[in-house]
Parts: structure tokens; sequence; C-alpha cells
């Protein structure tokens, strides 16, 4: 006699235990998570007139969402990280084809999806100050945008970038980090919304 | 010295936030805090950017993280795009897919719907079998009479005369306004042939001349639908082409029309096995290519994309354009009836270095070609 609550019990430990690994940027989760379901989001986007690209794509932005949820304390998630998954890919999938004004049938699946309406608004919200941020980054140009990366991104010292950017100490690179900051700021802030 | 403040200032602030005061500085911190609204505003502030570059520094290494494993996994052959899944079991699978969303579109749209679908690629024996496959394609075609309600509600007319059956596809291009083209003789599997533009018009056309051993055909299309253009916007290279020229194709690689750019670049002045009718080219070339252009970037024609490498990932192979000249000669001789070609007339290359300007402006003269018994 086999019990089968264990092998069930399993599922869902394997399931948090991916989902932990995955909040802490552990590569071999992102790995499992790939392997384990990126093959059923390439069949559905291919069969509704995408391509690997837009598998691609799309999973990719899914990964995000869910990374993005695991990380708030209070995550809970009602459903399988599949049936999440696919959720997400087949939302932003919809949305694409909408906007190329392709959409006309039904999507072809037969997968389960869950209504993930709540999760993509908040997500929107926090792509679109992320967007901004981009921007403001990428418009300041060199050295300040890889001085600043290294400095938030990376989480590198000073010294550490005095001795990459190659100023005499690190006092030269906190006035030249001071100075792009500020730069970054009211770039950022020209755009972003503190009442939002 | 002011600045000098202020980026003193910004240190206690990030050093505040971060909470590596002691309890000490925070409690000094707090009172200078409270009596300056100045800085407690900065604070605020800052608390909200570092916010916020916190969020975006998380997400954008996560995304790196996340690309890094996909481009791992994917260049360790886990998972390629349907094209390139050549095993019978899983073109089976696929097809059964393509099938499914077959009849759901019939069923919502409720017309007669023409399906085409890649089934198999093509291995010629003639051709070192195993080594190099053609990039022809095999075609199955599949008629849907789907009814709504008991009406037929629109219905899609092919040109395809009726009972007739898709033996082969791929691609081709006009090198005559009269409407003659150019694609592989191995696309032509059958003795009849249609050209799709890249529009999605059907138009009939006759095989004129074919060179199985080059591996060239020359095809006009007959159709009063055919509106004869005024000129060519490329032209057809006669010398050889240097090595390590970019280059670039448009083709029909795909089962829904829509034309493809691919670009590369020319990797050795011969081609398979020392071919010198042939160069091999570096690009990404999928069954359906054959008979797709190669063009240099002047919008000259150096060759004519007909096989790939089965094991070498992005090696494939092109006739040389100056074969194109020879085939033209040969079809003359042949052909004494038929009206002169005259290649290179009303040929002017693209003078716009804007590629996307360029491939607007050759989309229209690169067909998709269909042939059937």
């Amino acid at each position: 006699m086999t019990y089968l609550s264990i092998n069930i019990l399993k599922a869902e430990y394997n399931e948090i235990a991916l989902l932990k690994g995955l909040a802490n940027n552990d590569s071999k989760a992102v790995e499992t998570l790939y392997k384990n379901h990126f093959s059923t989001i390439q069949h559905f986007i291919e069969n509704n007139n995408g391509s690997f690209d837009d598998a691609r794509d799309v999973f990719q932005e899914a990964m995000i969402t869910l990374y993005e949820k695991v990380q708030s304390e209070s995550f809970t998630l009602t459903c399988q990280i599949r049936t999440y998954l696919f959720s997400i890919c087949k939302h932003l999938w919809l949305k694409r084809l909408q906007q190329m004004g392709k959409y006309s049938t039904p999507l072809s699946t037969q997968e389960e999806s869950i209504s993930v309406e709540t999760d993509m608004e908040a997500f929107e919200k926090k792509d679109a100050a992320y967007a901004i941020m981009d921007r403001a980054l990428n418009s300041l140009g060199e050295p300040c945008k890889s001085l600043l990366e290294g400095y938030y991104l990376n989480k590198k010292g000073m010294q550490e970038l005095a001795a990459e950017f190659g100023y005499t100490n690190s006092d030269n690179a906190k006035n030249q980090k001071y100075k792009c900051l500020m730069r970054l700021k009211k770039l950022f802030f020209s755009q972003y919304n503190i009442g939002d | 010295m002011k600045q000098l403040d202020d980026i003193q200032l910004l240190e206690a602030i990030e050093k505040y936030l971060a909470g590596e005061m002691s309890a000490s500085e925070v409690v000094q911190f707090e009172t200078i805090r409270k009596q300056t609204p100045e800085i407690d505003q900065m604070v605020v502030e800052h608390d909200m950017f570092l916010h916020e570059m916190g969020y975006y520094a998380n997400r954008k290494n996560f995304s790196k993280l996340s690309a890094e494993t996909f481009h791992s996994l994917y260049n360790a052959g886990e998972w390629a795009p349907i094209d390139e899944q050549t095993t019978k079991f899983k073109v089976i699978q696929l097809w059964s897919k393509y099938k499914k969303v077959t009849a759901i579109a019939a069923t919502v749209g409720g017309f007669i719907a023409l399906f085409t679908s890649t089934l198999v690629m093509y291995f010629s024996p003639s051709l070192n079998g195993s080594q190099v496959l053609q990039l022809s394609k095999a075609i199955e075609v599949i008629k849907k009479n789907q009814q709504v309600q008991g009406h037929i509600l629109n219905e899609v007319k092919t040109k395809l005369p009726e009972n007739a059956k898709l033996l082969s596809g791929g691609s081709g291009f006009l090198i005559d306004t009269k409407g003659y083209i150019i694609t592989n003789a191995h696309v032509l599997k059958g003795n009849g042939a249609i050209v799709i533009n890249s529009l999605g018009q059907e138009l009939n056309a006759t095989i004129v001349y074919a060179d199985k051993a080059v591996d060239l055909a020359l095809l006009k299309i007959i159709d009063s639908d055919f509106n004869q253009p005024k000129s060519i916007p490329y032209s057809i290279r006669k010398k050889t082409t240097e090595l390590g020229e970019e280059i670039y194709t448009l083709g029909y690689p795909r089962n829904d029309n829509d034309i493809v750019y691919g670009k590369g670049y020319l990797s050795a002045q011969s081609g398979f096995e020392g071919d010198s009718n042939a160069y091999q080219i570096q690009i990404s070339a999928n069954p359906g290519y054959s008979g797709a252009p190669i063009f240099n970037n002047n919008a000259e024609i150096i060759g004519i994309i007909n096989t790939r490498q089965k094991q070498a990932e992005g090696v494939a192979f092109a006739i040389k354009s100056s074969k194109i000249f020879d085939l033209i000669e040969a079809a003359q001789k042949e052909q004494t009836g038929e009206k002169t070609v005259r290649i290179a007339k009303n040929m002017s290359a693209s003078k716009s270095s804007d590629r996307k300007k360029q491939i607007g402006d050759m989309k229209n003269f690169i067909f998709n070609i269909r042939s059937y018994n």
C-alpha cells in the first residue's frame, strides 16, 4: 500500500521551495521554472499567431511578474505555479494580439487558467515606475550611468568604483556620484507623480 | 564648500535610511530633521527615490538572471522553434495542433479555409543526402468546409485548380517586369505553380525552364490580375562577391505568408564540398527560404539560397547570381518561341541606404511559390 498523500504534500513542498528560491534569486530555481514550464507557453504562443521569440519575451515578463509577487511578504499563491504562469502569459499574449489588431478568435488552449487582473494591474503600476527610472538612467550618459548602476544595482563600494572609473580617491568618486545622482533624481521626479 | 555640505548631507541621509547609523547618531539626526523642514523633505524624497531604485535594481538584476538562464538552456538544446523540430513524432504532434486551430478559426469565421502547413523537410538523396537539407517545403492541403448554422457565410477562393495537390513550396523573385521569376528547381516538384505576393494575392504561373543540375528554374506569371511593375528595385550582380560581405535575405519560411527578413554574411567563396557554383553563407535559414534572393548592401542580388548544412547551425549555401544569366541563356536557346527575357532591363538597385526603406520597396517583388500537380 502506498500513501498517495505523501506525494501530494511533497509536490506542494517542492513548489513552495521553488518559490522561495525564486524570491532569493536562486539560479537553480529559475532554471527549474524554465525547464518545467516554458514549453507549455511556447506551444501556446506558437499555436496562437506567435513566434518562438514572442514566447521567450512573454515568458520572461511572466517570470518577472511571479518574481515580484513572491517578493512581497503577504504573498500567497492559490494555484499551481504552472496555472499561474500560464494565466499571466495568456493575459499578456491576448493584450499583445489586440494591440497588433490580430485577435479575432478565442485562443486555442486546453490549459487551465485563473483570473490575474488584480495582479496585472499592480504589476503595470510598478512597470510604469520602472520604465521612468530606465529612461532616466539611460538619458544620463556615461560615466554617470555606469557609476550609479555600479553603486545601486551592483552594490559596489565607493572605493571599488573609484578604482574602476579611474578617480584618484574615493572622495572624487563620491563627488562625481553626487552630481550624477542629482541629475538622475531631477530626471526621475520630473516624470514621476508622487501622488500616484 | 556648499556642495561639500550637500554631499555630506546626502551621505548622512543614505546612511540613516539604510539603518547604518549608531543609536546616538540617529538621535542627533532626527533632532536636526525635526528642526529643519527642508531636510525632512529631502529625507522623504530620497527615501521614495531609493525605494524606486531598489525596485528597479531588483527587477533589472532578476531580468538578467532570467534571460541568461533562458539562453543557456536554449543553447543546450532544451527547446527549439517549431520550424526546427524535425523528428516525425513532433511533426505529427504539431500537425494535429494546427488542425485544431484551423477548426476553431473555421467554426468562428465560417468560411472555407485553405490551410497549408509545413509537414516534413525534404531530404534529397542526390544532394549528399544526410548532410545537406534543401529548404523547400512539402505541403499538404486541407480544405475545411465548415458550416455555421447551416449556412456558408463566406468563401475564400484559391487559384489552385480543383483537386490540385500541393507538393512543394519556397520563395522566388522577379527578374523581369513582364513577370519572370527565378526560384530553385527543387521548389517545383509538380507541373503547375502559383505564386503569392507579399500582400497574399495569388497569381497563376507556368514553369518556363528548369535546370535540376544547377537547381534553378524560371517561372512566368500568366494572370490577368498581375500588375506589371514599371521597374525592379534591385539588380543582379555578375561578378563574385567578397568574403565577409554583409548580406540579407527576404523569403517565406513561415506558414502564414508573412515575408521574413534575415541577415548574415558571406562565409566562403565556394559551396558544399568546394562547389564553385555556390557560396557558403552564415544566415539562419529555415525551410521555405529555398529560392530566396541574397542581397548585398547595394541591393544587388548576389545569390539564391538553396540548401543548408544539416548539423552546423546557421551554415547555408547559395547559388551564385551569375548562374541566373546562364539559365536565361539556356532557356532562350531551348524555347525559341518564348519572348525574350530581359534581365537587367528596368532594374535599378534601390539607392536608399536605409535598409527598412530598401526592404519596403523590395518585398512586393519577392514571391511565395507553391507547386502542385
